[in-house]
């Protein structure tokens, strides 16, 4: 079990503890996060799972994919945090990952 | 009493909407009454991923079965909603029990159009609509197997991908003279065309099935070229059937669905059809449509429970859609039917380029292989009915960020 901290746009601040080998996204879904949606179910195919992650655990995260990067140039408010969710697996290494939900998305 | 919902379905438009019933503020009961026996759950992986045994069934649910205790959820699985009485307000279940509602969601889908042809009833013989539908066939889908796919749709190419994938033999028959043919242009039917015969697949278009005969327990198909192909598995995937019969007996209008407002309303007070089984008005496009995307089955969802919420919002998306085959991934934003001016950005033989569709210099639709940029421009083009020149449209040179509508 990896711990992962949700922050909602407006604050609201949810941890869990997420299973290992299941994506970022899934995690959220079945834990009723707000603001990740997910609705291509992972397929990199239509950005509701985007995300923000900053602080040391960020440089632990997977590159961007070239089809990541692509949807998320076109993302609402899309920063130099900006990750999609489905692309990121949870592991042991990201204990304590801070992932942030953009407002767009409530 | 207060006041409760019945929802009928175990797609995505079912799951959706028990979601946004609860996100809305609804407080009142909900019963989740579905034919199959797994709560809602996505179908798009299973001619993907489930098909290709890379996604544990668990999954395939849209959430959790937690979610569905946490949010007081009675769900009947394995249950069928098999008479219904808009005037009492009444449904009657294949368990023999009664289901009184205030509000109803009709979220059931289709199912698949069955072969027409003599033979259709062989053992070989599968459609692939759910969890059991590929489960059924999964010990037939084996590596060295020969597998006939009737229907060159996105089905029965992304399962012709997975069956390369896992060394199958695939043959595609496709009655139309091109893949893709209800939705895609020559130029994209063509690449696509192409994709598949590269890797392998044995591509037949302009060939319908005319028979399916058995030998020794294999399924022989007998195609209107003449050809007899033995199978071991056949695929059928010919096109959706909605469900309309519920709605249709209790005296509900249907055409080529439940037919519903722009509120997802339908012509009885309190009864709302969404997803696959809906046909809805379409103000950007100027005519009712009846999509089968999980875009639609969501958004539909959730103005149906808006709806009830007493938040109505009336439904006006630009129709989005995504297929995944070999390592292409397509991405098609809008409806292309009409059009009379296709441009192609990019270099097919790169396998990344847009097809966008024009009317009148209108953008009506793009379709888009590992061109995710141009997918979000063009949806967003087509949202705001304006889009830039098919010549600025046309040039790759021109970074696709820098086309100003
Ligand atoms: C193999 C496959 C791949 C797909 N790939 C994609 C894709 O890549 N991208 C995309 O956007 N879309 C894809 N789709 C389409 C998408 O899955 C559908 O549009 C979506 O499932 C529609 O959801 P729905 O809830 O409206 O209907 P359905 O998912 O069909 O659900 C209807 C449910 O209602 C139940 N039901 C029906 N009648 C009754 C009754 N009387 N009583 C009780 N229960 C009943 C059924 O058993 C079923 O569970 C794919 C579909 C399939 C089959
Ligand atoms: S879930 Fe669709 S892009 Fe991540």
């Amino acid at each position: 079990m990896t711990k992962i901290t949700f922050v909602e746009y407006n604050g609201t601040e949810r941890s869990i503890d997420a299973e290992n080998g299941q994506s970022l996204m899934q995690t959220a879904v079945d834990n009723l996060v707000p603001g990740i949606d997910g609705d291509c179910g992972g397929s990199c195919a239509c950005a509701t799972c985007h995300c923000y992650i900053e602080g040391p655990l960020a440089a632990k995260l997977p590159e961007l994919g070239d089809t990541e990067r692509s949807m998320l140039e076109m993302a609402e408010g899309v920063t130099a945090a900006s990750r999609l969710a489905c692309q990121i697996t949870v592991s042991g290494d990201l204990d304590g990952l801070v992932v942030r939900t953009p407002e767009g998305q409530h | 009493m207060s006041a409760n919902v019945v929802i009928v379905g175990g797609g995505h438009a079912a799951g959706q909407a028990v979601a946004s019933l609860r996100q809305g503020g609804f407080d009142g009961g909900i019963t989740l009454v579905t034919a199959e026996q797994s709560l809602p759950y996505q179908r798009p992986p299973l001619s993907k991923a489930y098909l290709a045994g890379e996604l544990p069934r668990e999954r395939l649910l849209m959430r959790p079965p937690a979610f569905y205790e946490g949010a007081g959820v009675d769900a009947r699985l394995g249950v069928e909603a098999t008479g219904l009485d808009a005037g009492r307000r009444s449904l009657t279940l294949s368990d023999g029990g009664q289901l009184a509602y205030h509000h109803l969601i009709l979220a059931t889908g289709g199912r698949p159009r069955p072969l027409p042809c003599p033979g259709a009833d062989h053992p070989a013989v599968h459609y692939l609509r759910t969890i059991a539908d590929v489960d059924a066939m999964r010990p037939r889908f084996v590596q060295g197997a020969r597998i006939v796919i009737v229907g060159a749709g996105y089905i029965g190419l992304e399962v012709a991908a997975v069956a390369i994938k896992h060394g199958l033999q695939p043959v595609v028959l496709e009655m139309a003279p091109m893949v893709l043919a209800r939705v895609a242009s020559p130029e994209v039917a063509g690449f696509f065309e192409r994709v598949h015969r590269g890797a392998g697949v044995d591509l037949r278009t302009g060939v319908a099935v005319s028979a399916i005969e058995d030998r020794d327990g294999k399924a022989v198909v007998v195609s209107t070229a003449g050809d007899r192909i033995e199978a071991d598995l056949v695929v059928a995937g010919v096109g959706l059937l909605p469900n309309v019969e519920l709605a249709q007996a209790a005296g509900i209008d249907c055409d080529n669905g439940i037919v519903v407002d722009a509120f997802c309303r339908t012509s009885a007070p309190g009864v709302y059809a969404v997803g696959d089984c809906s046909n809805h008005p379409s103000h950007l496009y100027g005519r009712r449509l009846r999509l089968e995307s999980v875009h639609n089955a969501l958004e539909q969802a959730k103005t149906a429970a808006a709806d009830i919420c007493g938040k109505p919002q009336a439904y006006d998306q630009v129709p989005w859609f995504w297929s995944d085959q070999y390592e292409l991934k397509l991405q098609t934003a809008g409806l292309s039917q009409g059009y009379d001016q296709v441009v192609i950005r990019g270099d097919m033989a790169t396998r990344s380029f847009a097809a966008f569709y024009l009317k009148d210099g209108r953008l009506l639709a793009v379709d888009a292989v590992n061109r995710p940029i141009e997918f979000t421009l063009a949806k967003r083009w087509i949202k705001d009915g304006k889009a830039p020149s098919a010549q600025q449209l046309g040039d790759d040179s021109i970074e696709a960020k820098a086309l100003a509508a």
